[in-house]
């Protein structure tokens, strides 16, 4: 009955995370994930996870993620401008020890990958998605190279802890870990271990996002959890994320969604837009800054089913009898305590409050568009 | 009780009645359950056809009517709260189907081969 149960396809070629058998040895449910055998939920399940993580403290293993330094040839100066020729940010005025969120884009306009990319005073610090990383590095080394040394960092765990609690669990572990605000990205000292810190996630919580020797990971994963973290697997990292109303690589933004039809205009700030000190320059530049102008066709939106039946991605939306758009995230949001999803619908019908129909096993409900988040972000900022 | 290879469980109810829920084999795997639709109450189903959809955080999923039958009764706590399948799946009963005779439950697994078919 339930495809639950065929899940456990074999595969040979997943390749393991580091932290392999400490997931196994905390009751992890592995499956398959961009290539890799990564823990859905661990014996509390999602739900629990999910809400462990919004009132406490989550811990997740991230390690699967593309961690690169890019160390400059010239000029750090030389670096943040070859770099905002791949990415429509300010990369030039990041400060040292600052991060942004930024995007890759296509010559079309479209999106390559979303990312995080961090100013470390003397190199660029990038966090890319797994199933993009080696496209992505790839494309960084093609372009980057007269500029930059792009090196993938191999030998680091990647770990976030996230939630309300996670700022008293890591300063007692790691003293500093408090001062930092949202965005800011450091060097703490655990036990003489170096960790690259971010005060940053994908769960709309405060919380952090932790780089660490392999070697190290997991005496440093037992003690966090030993301070009280829940070890949360993917199935809650996709809820948390999806109530935070945040994309996802794949589904809710790809190479056909442009960074404007998927409401990402603010990642792309004033200096690079038309009329900025450093106007477009970027891949597909003209596309999505004539975009910008005259306003997108579709747009990005929350959606609240106005039943109990979670709507997932694929599932047609309508608008009378026209077919306008699909859900491209969709599930039960355990804060919010019922379904909830994202999708695309026309500019015209992208109002909070404007009711649309979704069809679900043949049936057409209710779906209302609302604003996302769909429950409220914590940032220290 | 007995079992079936779709991990459902099978209680027989009175000379002709047939109570279904799904195994706790079958809720692990699911994952919680956050909803159930339940079929309309008099309605005739023969063994195959959908008969409850239920969505666990993961996944969509559909529990097949076992037998043939009339539904003759469902259990609407489960639509009000889901996680009853999850906390107690042997009490979590689905639906009862009127049979025309028990005897078509002889042909479903028992506890032991059930036990060996999950391994």
């Amino acid at each position: 009955m339930p495809p639950a149960i065929k899940e456990g396809v074999l595969q040979d070629d997943l390749l393991k995370l580091g932290l392999d058998a400490l997931h196994r040895d905390w009751g992890g449910r592995m499956v398959p994930f961009a290539g890799y055998d990564m823990p859905v939920q661990y014996t509390e399940g999602v739900l629990k996870e999910h809400l462990a993580t919004r009132s406490g403290a989550g811990l997740f293993d991230v390690s699967h993620m593309g961690q690169v330094i890019l160390r400059p040839k010239t000029s750090m100066t030389e670096l943040c401008l070859g770099f905002e020729a791949l990415v429509p940010a300010d990369v030039l005025d990041l400060k040292p020890l600052r991060q942004r969120y930024g995007l890759f884009t296509d010559a079309m306009g479209g999106i390559l990958d979303d990312l995080m990319f961090g100013n470390r005073g003397d190199h660029l610090f990038v966090v890319v998605n797994a199933a993009c990383k080696a496209q992505d590095i790839a494309h960084m080394k093609a372009h980057l190279s007269a500029v930059a040394e792009v090196l993938p960092v191999t030998d680091r765990a990647l770990l976030a802890l996230q939630g309300p609690g996670s700022e008293a669990i890591l300063q007692a572990l790691a003293p500093g870990a408090a001062a930092m605000r949202f965005m800011d990205v450091g060097y703490l000292d655990w036990q003489g271990v170096e960790l690259w810190v971010s005060r940053s996630g994908y769960t709309g919580e405060d919380g952090y996002e932790i780089s660490l020797p392999q070697a190290r990971a997991e005496a440093f994963a037992r003690a966090l959890v030993a301070a009280g973290a829940q070890p949360v697997g993917l199935g809650a990292r996709d809820s948390l994320r999806l109530e935070a109303g945040l994309c996802l690589y794949g589904h809710d933004i790809d190479r056909t969604t442009s960074p404007i039809a998927a409401n990402l205009s603010w990642a792309i700030p004033k200096a690079r837009r038309r009329g900025g000190e450093r106007e477009g320059g970027f891949p597909g530049a003209e596309a999505i800054l004539h975009e910008m102008a005259q306003g997108p066709d579709r747009l990005r939106v929350g959606l609240r089913p106005e039943g109990r039946a979670p709507m997932r991605e694929g599932t047609e939306l309508y608008h009378g009898s026209d077919l306008i758009g699909r859900i491209t995230s969709g599930g039960f949001g355990p804060s919010v305590g019922a379904p909830v999803a994202m999708g695309y619908v026309p500019v015209g019908l992208s109002t909070p409050g404007t009711r649309i129909e979704a069809e679900l096993r043949g049936k057409r409900l209710p779906v209302t568009v609302a604003p996302l988040p769909f429950h409220p972000t914590t940032y220290k900022r | 009780m007995k079992f079936t290879a779709e991990h459902e469980w099978l209680r027989a109810e009175g000379d002709d009645v047939v109570v279904v829920g799904i195994t706790a084999h079958a809720a692990t795997q699911l994952g919680d359950v956050v909803f159930v639709e339940l079929p309309e109450v008099e309605t005739m189903v023969a063994a195959g056809d959908e008969a409850v959809v239920i969505e666990s955080v993961k996944a969509a999923s559909d529990i097949l009517a076992p037998v043939d039958g009339e539904i003759i009764a469902v259990n609407t706590k489960l639509v009000d709260n889901p996680g009853l399948v999850n906390e107690d799946p042997l009490q979590a009963w689905f639906f009862k189907i009127r049979v025309d005779d028990l005897v078509v439950l002889d042909e479903f697994m028992d506890e032991d081969e059930y036990a060996d078919l999950i391994g």
